[in-house]
C-alpha cells in the first residue's frame, strides 16, 4: 500500500467515523436553537430509531420500517416534549437539560426491557459486509456513501424548511426573540413540539442508517451522545452544516491520530483538539457568539 | 354433638399431622446465591447465564431437589458494576446466608470479592474467565470458564500450524479486553509470535477502519488477534474485508456467542476461534463424556427461551452444578464440607470441560477443554486445517 493510499485510507475511515458523529450532532442542534436545551437524550433517538427499524424490517420491506421508525420516534419525541418540557417551561434551562439525562437513561432501561441485551443490526442497504468501493488503493464501505448522503438530504432539507417555508421561519423566530414571536402571533410552545419531534424523528434515521456500521444495542445511545455533542460543539451549535463540519473533523482527526500514535489516544487527540479550538473561538468553528447563533442559519 | 367432638378433633389431628409431614419433607430449602450482570454493558454475559440458572433450579426441583430439599436461588443483578456486586455479595453473605455464590459475570466484579468471600468462608464460584480469580488460590473461590492463558496457547499453537509468526493484537479497554492482552503478550515469545501491531481500542467503539488500516500498513503481518466482548468482534471482521485486509482474524473466547456471526454476517466466514464444544455439540461423537449433557442442555434452553444457547450462559450452568454436585458428595450442607467435596470433584462433565479440582487448581480444566473452531456457512465448526 502506497503511502499516499494509506493517508486517503485513514481520511476514508475518519469519514466513515466522521459521517456517523455529523447525522448525530444535527440532531443536536435543532432542539437547541429552538429551545436552548441541549437534549442528551438524543442518542437515545438515534438508538431507538435503530431498534425500531430492525424490529419493523422483520415483517416489513426496509424502507417502509425505516419510514416507520422515523415517524414512531418523532412523535415519542413530540410527546415527551408536552409531558415534561412544556409542563416545566419555567424552570431555568440547566433542569432541563438534567431532565433530559434523566430521559436518556429511562428511555435505555426501557428498551432493554422492549428488546433486550442483544445486538441486532439493519441489512447493508447496498452490498453486504464485505464489500467496498475502491477508491485509487483505498476502500470505503458503501453504507458510508448512505450515511453521508442522507447527511446531505437532511442539510438541505433543514435549510429550505427554516429559511423557506413559514413554520420553519416561526421556529427561528422563537429562538431568535419569543416575545416578538409570540406578539406576531407564533405559538411558541407548539414549535419548541415541532422542534423536539423533528429532532427526534432526524436522530431516528440517522440510527437506521448507521445500524448496519455500528451495530444497534439498548447502550448505544450515550456513547453516540457524547460523540455528537462534541461535533455539535466544534461546529458551533445552532447550525446543522457547522454540526457536519465538525462531526466529520472529529472523525478524521481520530483517524490519523490512530495512524502515528497508539489507537488508545485517539479521544486524548480528538477532545485536546476541541479544547483548544474552544479556546479561541468558544462558539466553534462556524457558530455566531453568544445569542444569535443557530437560529440566524 | 358430643360424638361430634371427638370426630373433630381426630381430623384436626390427622390434618396437622399431615402439614407437619409435608413441612418435615420439604424442610427449608438450600439457599443458593447469584450474582449476574443481567443488564448493563456485561449483559450478554448475565443475561444468559441467569436464564440458564432459572432453568436448572426449576428442573432441579421438579426432579425433588437435592438431598430431598428444594433448591432456591437468590439471584441479584449486577449491572457490571464492581461496587453493585460488592454489596450485594455482603447482602448474601450476611442477610440471606446462602450456602454458596455462584458469579459474578466479569472478572472485575469476581476480584472485587474475592477476599470478601475468602474472609467470611463463603464459596464462590466465579463465571469470569480471568487467571486472576485462581491464581493464587484461594481457599474458597473456584471458577468455571477455561483459562484466557489457555485461549492464547490453543491459538498460538494453530498459529505455529499454519507457518505465522507475525501478529497484529487489538484488545477492547475493558477488564476481559486487558486480562488478554497480557496474556498474548507474556505467551508470546515462548511460541515465537512477534506482536507487530498491539492496539486498544475504545469499548464503544463504532468504527475500527482506522485501526485495521494500520494493521495494513504494518510490514508483514500474517494474522490479526482480536480480544474483545463487546460488538467490535463483528466490526473487526467487517473492517478488514471492507479494506482488504485478507489475513486470518483470530478471536477468543468471547466471539462465541452466534448472535456475532449473525451480525457480521458473510465478513465472519473462516473466522477462527477458541470455545468450548457446546456450540459444536453435533459433531461430537456420541461417546464423548460432554455429548449428551451438551446436547440437553441447548435442547432445553433453545426451547425454554427461544434464542441460541452460548458459552456464557454454560460457565453458569457448570457453577451451579459444581456446587450441587459438592453438596450431593457432601452428604450435608455444612459449608466447609461442600467447599472440601468441590475441591475434590474429578472426572466431572460440565458444559466447558471435564473438571478435575484439587487443592492446587481451582479451575478445574485442562487444555483440551477448549477446541478451535471457525466459522462455516454462518455455523460455528470444529476446524481443522
Amino acid at each position: 500500500m502506497g503511502q499516499s493510499d494509506l493517508i486517503l485510507q485513514y481520511f476514508l475511515s475518519g469519514i466513515t467515523k466522521g459521517s456517523i458523529y455529523a447525522v448525530v450532532a444535527i440532531g443536536f442542534n435543532l432542539i437547541y436553537s429552538a429551545t436552548g436545551i441541549l437534549n442528551f437524550a438524543q442518542g437515545e433517538f438515534v438508538m431507538l430509531g435503530g431498534m425500531l427499524a430492525v424490529s419493523l424490517a422483520l415483517i416489513l420491506p426496509l424502507p417502509v420500517a425505516v419510514a416507520g421508525a422515523v415517524v414512531f420516534v418523532a412523535l415519542l419525541g413530540g410527546l415527551l416534549e408536552l409531558v415534561f418540557f412544556r409542563r416545566l417551561r419555567g424552570h431555568s434551562i440547566l433542569h432541563l437539560v438534567i431532565i433530559t439525562i434523566g430521559l436518556s437513561i429511562l428511555i435505555q432501561e426501557a428498551a432493554l426491557h422492549v428488546w433486550d441485551e442483544k445486538v441486532r443490526s439493519l441489512p447493508y442497504f447496498t452490498g453486504n459486509e464485505i464489500s467496498s468501493i475502491r477508491l485509487f488503493g483505498a476502500a470505503v464501505s458503501p453504507q458510508v456513501l448512505w450515511v453521508l448522503g442522507t447527511v446531505a438530504i437532511i442539510v438541505v432539507f433543514l435549510h429550505i424548511f427554516l429559511k423557506y417555508t413559514l413554520r420553519g421561519r416561526a421556529m427561528r423566530a422563537c429562538s431568535s426573540n419569543p416575545e416578538a414571536a409570540l406578539l406576531a402571533g407564533i405559538n411558541i410552545a407548539n414549535m419548541r413540539t415541532l422542534s423536539f419531534m423533528l429532532s427526534a424523528g432526524l436522530g431516528a434515521l440517522a440510527g437506521c442508517v448507521i445500524s448496519p456500521i455500528t451495530l444497534t444495542h439498548y447502550e448505544m445511545g450515550s456513547g453516540l451522545a457524547i460523540k455528537g455533542f462534541s461535533a455539535a460543539i466544534l461546529g458551533g451549535l445552532g447550525n446543522p452544516m457547522a454540526a457536519v463540519l465538525g462531526g466529520l473533523l472529529v472523525g478524521v482527526l481520530e483517524a490519523f491520530s490512530v495512524s502515528v500514535l497508539p489507537a488508545a489516544y485517539t479521544d486524548v487527540t480528538a477532545f485536546a483538539i476541541l479544547l483548544l479550538v474552544l479556546f479561541v473561538r468558544p462558539h466553534g468553528l462556524l457558530g455566531r457568539p453568544a445569542g444569535e447563533s443557530v437560529r440566524e442559519f | 354433638m358430643r360424638r361430634t367432638f371427638p370426630i373433630a378433633l381426630g381430623l384436626c389431628v390427622a390434618v396437622a399431622a399431615v402439614s407437619f409431614q409435608a413441612v418435615a419433607a420439604d424442610a427449608k430449602p438450600i439457599r443458593i446465591g447469584a450474582l449476574f450482570s443481567i443488564t448493563g454493558p456485561a449483559s450478554f454475559l448475565g443475561a444468559p447465564e441467569e436464564k440458564t440458572v432459572r432453568m436448572l433450579a426449576d428442573k432441579i426441583n421438579a426432579e425433588g431437589g437435592v438431598l430431598g430439599r428444594k433448591v432456591e436461588v437468590i439471584i441479584k443483578d449486577t449491572q457490571g458494576s464492581p461496587e453493585k456486586a460488592v454489596s450485594f455479595a455482603r447482602q448474601l453473605i450476611e442477610e440471606e446466608r446462602v450456602l454458596a455464590i455462584i458469579g459474578p459475570s466479569t472478572t472485575g466484579e469476581t476480584m472485587q470479592i474475592k477476599g470478601l468471600c475468602e474472609e467470611n468462608e463463603m464459596i464462590l464460584v466465579s463465571c469470569a474467565a480471568a487467571e486472576a480469580i485462581t491464581n493464587p488460590v484461594a481457599r474458597y473461590v473456584f471458577k468455571t470458564p477455561q483459562k484466557d492463558s489457555q485461549a492464547v496457547t490453543w491459538i498460538y499453537n494453530t498459529m505455529k500450524d499454519l507457518g505465522i509468526s507475525k501478529i497484529a493484537v487489538v484488545t477492547s479497554n475493558d477488564g476481559f479486553g486487558n486480562q488478554g492482552k497480557l496474556q498474548l503478550e507474556a505467551l508470546a515469545p515462548e511460541h515465537g509470535i512477534q506482536i507487530v501491531v498491539n492496539e486498544v481500542y475504545d469499548k464503544q467503539a463504532t468504527d475500527l477502519t482506522d485501526i485495521m488500516t494500520k494493521v495494513k500498513s504494518a510490514a508483514g503481518v500474517q494474522a490479526v488477534v482480536n480480544w474483545s466482548i463487546v460488538p467490535a468482534q463483528s466490526i473487526v471482521a467487517k473492517n478488514m474485508k471492507q479494506i482488504g485486509l485478507n489475513v486470518p482474524l483470530f478471536q477468543s473466547h468471547g466471539f462465541g456467542n452466534p448472535k456475532y456471526v449473525e451480525q457480521a454476517g458473510v465478513a465472519a466466514e473462516g473466522t477462527l476461534f477458541v470455545a468450548g464444544r457446546l456450540l459444536v455439540v453435533d459433531e461430537l461423537p456420541d461417546d464423548h463424556p460432554q455429548k449428551a449433557l451438551l446436547a440437553t442442555y441447548k435442547k432445553d434452553y433453545e426451547t425454554r427461551y427461544n434464542e441460541p444457547v452460548s458459552t456464557f450462559g454454560g460457565h453458569a450452568y457448570d457453577a451451579f452444578t459444581v456446587v450441587l454436585e459438592g453438596i450431593r458428595q457432601a452428604g450435608t450442607t455444612d459449608r466447609a464440607k461442600v467447599r472440601d467435596a468441590i475441591e475434590n470433584l474429578k472426572g466431572f462433565a460440565g458444559t466447558a470441560g471435564i473438571f478435575n479440582f484439587s487443592p492446587e487448581d481451582h479451575t478445574g480444566l485442562s487444555l483440551d477443554a477448549f477446541t478451535m473452531q471457525t466459522v462455516k456457512d454462518g455455523k460455528f465448526r470444529l476446524y481443522s486445517k
